[in-house]
């Protein structure tokens, strides 16, 4: 029987990960991916308590998310662009201008 | 039922698996075929919570227009491979802080699982709600129209809005500096 803490724990592990993606990784489009896994976990719970709740409004919270989602992956690649342009590199390490 | 449980358990461990070996995998372009994968195996799960709707713009959208994009810059870059240290085998070896991110990160993952299971541990587990109410709520595109375009209908305008914006950025940030200008 698959109830809503099987799926939450699924989202949990999801975003443990993309968490562990961010924090590890030193290639800004790969910070970028594991931050696309959050959200995706965020998506997950989102729509297992909708179903679990019986109400619809879980999968339209998602259909926002997925949006802003959208907008968001857009913007930060323009700015890797930008960045690797600059300084020809997609370590995060090398952009320490504004390091004090 | 059994055959729901077995999908359940067969996506889920095929989301978790890819998740994973994306977060561990040198090549960016490798990292991004295995998140199509983890996000088609969600998209079957949503497809398992009666969200049908969600599963194929999951797929459309995510899949087939984020990804795709991701895919586009790491060609366009020509994304270099992460340098490893010489001493280091193919996969990733986390050290020094990277090794303490890597702990809090399983921290964050037995904190999370430990709070789903606190929340409801002790009066058993919650099962989705069944009846007539869920089956006409929930699996309808029609009824999230209806809620989309009635109760939703100011975010869904500032959404556009924000699509916009996203677009004009995207292409600002991206262009190629001309030599005369600013740009």
């Amino acid at each position: 029987m698959i109830t809503l803490n099987h799926y939450l724990i699924v989202s949990a592990i999801l975003f443990a990960t993309g968490a562990a993606g961010v924090f590890l990784r030193r290639n800004v489009i790969t910070v970028l991916l594991s931050i696309e896994i959050m959200l995706n976990a965020a998506n997950l719970a989102l729509v297992a308590f909708g179903r679990y709740l019986g109400r619809v409004d879980g999968q339209i919270i998602v259909f926002f998310v997925v949006t802003v989602a959208a907008a968001e992956a857009a913007v930060g690649l323009a700015l890797v662009i930008a960045l690797f342009r600059h300084r020809e590199s997609l370590d995060p390490d090398t952009f320490t201008t504004l390091r004090w | 039922m059994a055959l729901e449980a077995l999908f359940f358990y067969a996506f889920a461990a095929a989301a978790v698996v890819a998740s994973l070996l994306v977060i561990g995998q040198r090549n960016p372009m490798h990292s991004v075929m295995l998140l199509i994968a983890s996000f088609a195996a969600l998209a079957a799960l949503y497809v398992l919570l009666d969200a049908p709707f969600v599963a194929v713009i999951q797929i459309i959208i995510y899949t087939g227009a984020i990804l795709v994009l991701f895919l586009f810059v790491v060609m366009l870059l020509n994304a270099p491979q992460e340098d490893v240290p010489e001493d280091a085998g193919r996969r990733i070896r986390v050290h020094g802080p990277r090794r303490l991110g890597a702990v809090l990160a399983g921290v964050l993952a037995l904190e999370l699982v430990w709070a789903v299971w606190a929340a409801f541990g002790p009066r058993g587990a919650p099962a989705f709600a069944q009846g007539e109410r869920v089956t006409e709520a929930v699996s309808s595109v029609r009824r999230i129209g209806q809620v989309l375009f009635t109760d939703y209908a100011f975010a869904f305008e500032v959404t556009s809005l924000l699509i916009i914006v996203a677009m004009i950025g995207a292409v600002i940030l991206a262009k190629r500096r001309s030599d005369a200008g600013s740009g």
